[in-house]
């Protein structure tokens, strides 16, 4: 404005990028940003109840298309990044996408889109006037932000969007079990967030900076000592976030409580942001950290991987236990972080996707079978095989790929973890691993038998047929059954045709060893380089 | 707090306050001041108002709810980055053009339509939870 | 003064987690707070401090001039607190719900979603 004014000339280091972004740039932006978008409008519109889920639905949709391009660009080109503001990195903010960050953010978009329309059987105008779409689609920019940022203070603001929209999900309704799972999932969040915060805090008085690409690159140089404290309070939060042993209490105390398709969403969603941001800090940012925490990660990884099913066994509320299967998948990751070769990664990184689909098909189909039994209760919910069959088998499959049972697409990260841990030697969590999937095995089909194959309640004779039952009604089945199918065909196509699946899983496994074609995507590297021939000259 | 003195008060201190948050937000383009603050003040103006003169009062006065004005106001920040989309700029890049009115010459850009809308998201959010609490405490 | 306003920040944070631990909403909700503003402070702290020099362009000016306070942890901390106070005041309405519905202050008492005894499961089917 003033360039009149100032007389002399500045001498001012480069700090605006000068290339112009074409608009097939702007795909590493437009899912976040669609979403907030999309999220704001309902907000305004919110009294008028009708064509929301139609808008909502239609905006997932091509979020989902968005993502599919995005991630075959990835593939084919290389990591994606993007500065807001013109700025150059590190003083903008990036966003910078690799294989896991937008093969996680589509796997959310499609969990999404599955929930949206499982509510349609059964929402309220009440819901939709609450605000339920426009929570949905901040979720869901909040978690392809987190997936999708290349800076760790703004993964830090999508958390709180995330908790913010997650927050207004779990009292949606305000039953009094809501209050009481919304107090724990609220204070223990809260707390995990304020741990990441106070670690922003010793990482810029550290290395300087908050873009993850130049922390990748400070870091190498930066005092062993700090920089392990720094990735002690990491795992800290993000395992609180994650639900890992010995901070996954609030998780079967909160879970359980709301609506089953927000239980869906947040067990598709949440939990995995908190996983991906330990692999993003602790493989790439701060590999030495990694080493240093290296025995204690392993013990978590065991110690979750083992206790988590062992919860679910002794669990009479479906949603509950359920809850104990998604924590023995954060164990499976944290095995993974314990053994950061390229098998372990790629385990760990197929596994995250898995257990997105997984998880959210499995509690949308115990919302199903709540809402025909009419209670949470295992024990009194037996018969439904007879009802339903449809269901039983939806369940069975679930659980076989929650298990890592071929063929199924839970069985392919599986193997590659224990490939991992044979190839490392790795016997302790090798053993983990697979003594995971026998107790996921036997409580699963536990609940199974429970729930499909007696034929009544317990405490009756198994002859006497459970009279409780309600039929599903047509929509429930068109709007119940029919979009977890689609989870369930994704798992099961994936599972028998996962050479696509490992391919990418390669690739992201081999960008968290090495990160330099994600520095470069940012423009970061390049420069250094440039310095380091001037002073060589 | 419901006194008569106050309540005669209120309602110019309330005008005043949400002409200076407007000033504030303008004020913030080249210095201290800014959406944020202007909305903060906008948002405690209303506070006041509601305590002066009831809840009811102040969703009439509004007429638009608070959260829509919050939803409208994320809306056009929004948009204020996707402006950008048609210069070949990345995300959020601040865009100018100045035209003349008389002698003055007058800046607008982008960067203003964003800060009216954080200017708009503080308001509505803060006077939503702010009129939320107020009527708690009505109802006892 | 890094020292006083570091032996400050772990006196905050030694409150805070004393407040976390107790068994009354109220007293954690003072804890998080608490928290928070620990938090703040140590990201201000550890951005290195500089004495009564605010980082604003002077008029007529194009940049800042030496020395003046860094104005990164500011930001950081500007957005820290907009955040947090949100997140707050959630916590708060939402504990104030809690003690009007169930009728309790005491996180002990606080077992519906997880109920104390609950049955096991049958062994046999």
């Amino acid at each position: 404005m003033e360039t009149e004014i100032v007389k002399e000339t500045l001498v001012l280091p480069k700090a605006m990028i000068e290339v112009a972004t074409s608009a097939a740039d702007w795909l590493v932006i437009l899912p976040v940003v669609l979403a907030l978008l999309a999220s704001a409008l309902l907000l305004m519109l919110r009294s008028t109840t009708r064509g929301q889920a139609v808008f909502a639905i239609l905006v997932v949709m091509a979020i989902i298309v968005i993502e599919v391009q995005l991630l075959l660009k990835i593939l084919e080109l290389g990591p994606q990044s993007m500065t807001m503001g013109k700025w150059l990195p590190p003083f903008g903010i990036s966003f910078s996408v690799d294989v896991i960050g937008a093969s996680f953010a589509l796997a959310g978009a499609i969990v999404t889109l599955v929930v949206l329309l499982y509510v349609q059987a059964d929402i309220a105008k009440r819901e939709v006037k609450y605000g339920f779409y426009s929570l949905v689609l901040l979720m869901l920019a909040g978690v392809s932000g987190a997936f999708m940022t290349g800076d760790l203070f703004n993964l830090y603001v999508w958390f709180e969007v995330m908790l913010i929209s997650s927050f207004g999900l779990i009292i949606m309704g305000g039953r009094k079990l809501q209050l009481d799972g919304a107090i724990k999932y609220g204070f223990l969040n809260f707390l995990a967030t304020s741990f990441f915060l106070a670690a922003l805090g010793f990482i810029y008085g550290l290395m300087g900076t908050l873009n993850m690409a130049d922390i990748a690159i400070v870091a190498a140089d930066a005092p062993a000592g700090p920089l392990a404290a720094i990735g002690a309070l990491l795992l800290l939060a993000f395992g609180m976030k994650a639900a890992a042993f010995p901070v996954n209490a609030w998780l079967p105390a909160s879970y359980h409580t709301p609506h089953p398709a927000v239980s869906a969403l947040f067990g598709g969603l949440l939990t995995k942001v908190g996983v991906y941001a330990l692999l993003r800090t602790l493989v790439v940012l701060m590999p030495s950290a990694r080493e240093f925490l290296d025995p204690l990660i392993t013990i978590l990884a065991v110690a979750t991987l083992i206790l988590a099913p062992l919860g679910a066994l002794s669990q009479i509320n479906l949603r509950r236990a359920i809850g104990f299967f998604l924590i023995g998948g954060v164990g499976a990751v944290l095995a993974g972080l314990a053994m950061p070769s390229m098998r372990g990664l790629a385990g760990a990184s197929i596994y995250v996707f898995h257990s997105m689909l997984t998880i959210a098909a499995l509690y949308l189909v115990a919302g199903l079978i709540e809402r025909m039994s009419g209670t949470d209760d295992t024990r009194k919910m037996g018969g439904i095989y007879n009802a339903s069959s449809m269901m039983s088998i939806l369940f069975l499959v679930l659980i076989f790929a929650i298990a890592g049972l071929p063929p199924f697409l839970g069985f392919w990260p599986k193997l590659l973890l224990i490939e991992a841990g044979l190839g490392q030697a790795d016997s302790v969590l090798v053993v983990a691993l697979v003594l995971n999937s026998f107790l996921t095995v036997i409580a699963g089909t536990r609940l199974w038998s429970h729930i499909f194959w007696r034929n009544g309640r317990e405490g009756k004779n198994s002859e006497q047929l459970n009279d409780r039952l309600k039929p599903l009604s047509k929509k429930d089945k068109w709007f119940g059954i029919a979009p977890t199918s689609i989870l369930v065909v994704l798992i099961v196509w994936f599972g028998l045709f996962p050479n696509s699946v490992i391919d990418a899983s390669r690739t992201a496994a081999a960008d968290l060893l090495y990160p330099e074609r994600y520095i470069q995507s940012t423009g970061l590297a390049l420069d250094v380089e440039e310095d380091d021939l001037e002073v060589s000259q | 707090m419901n006194t008569i003195i106050f309540r005669t008060i209120a309602p110019f201190l309330v005008a005043i306050m949400v002409v200076f948050s407007v000033f504030v937000l303008l004020r913030g383009h080249n210095e201290p001041g800014g959406g944020f603050i202007g909305g903060l003040i906008a948002a405690s103006a209303i506070a006041i108002y509601g305590i002066a003169a009831g809840v009811s009062e102040v969703r009439k006065a509004l007429k638009i709810d608070p959260l829509a004005i919050a939803g409208f106001g994320l809306f056009i920040a929004g948009l204020a980055g996707l402006l950008s989309l048609g210069a070949e700029a990345p995300f959020l890049t601040g865009l100018w053009t100045y035209f003349e009115i008389g002698n003055a010459k007058v800046a607008l850009s982008s960067v203003l339509i964003f800060d009216i809308g954080v200017y708009l998201v503080v308001l509505g959010t803060i006077s939503a939870i702010a009129l939320a609490l107020e009527e708690n405490e009505e109802g006892e | 003064m890094e020292f006083a306003l570091a032996a400050l920040v772990g006196l905050f944070f030694a409150t805070a987690i004393y407040l976390l631990l107790s068994k009354a909403v109220i007293r954690m909700l003072l804890g998080i707070a608490i928290l928070g503003n620990a938090v703040n402070l140590l990201i201000f702290t550890a951005g290195r401090l500089t004495r009564e020099i605010p980082p604003i362009v002077p008029q007529g000016q194009k940049q800042l001039i030496e020395p003046f306070a860094n104005p990164l942890p500011q930001a950081l901390i500007l957005t820290a607190i907009v955040i947090g106070f949100a997140l707050f005041t959630f916590l708060l309405v939402l504990g104030y719900r809690a003690y009007q519905e169930l009728d309790a202050d005491d996180t002990d008492t606080m077992r519906i979603a997880e109920p104390e005894n609950a049955p096991r499961p049958p062994l046999s089917y």
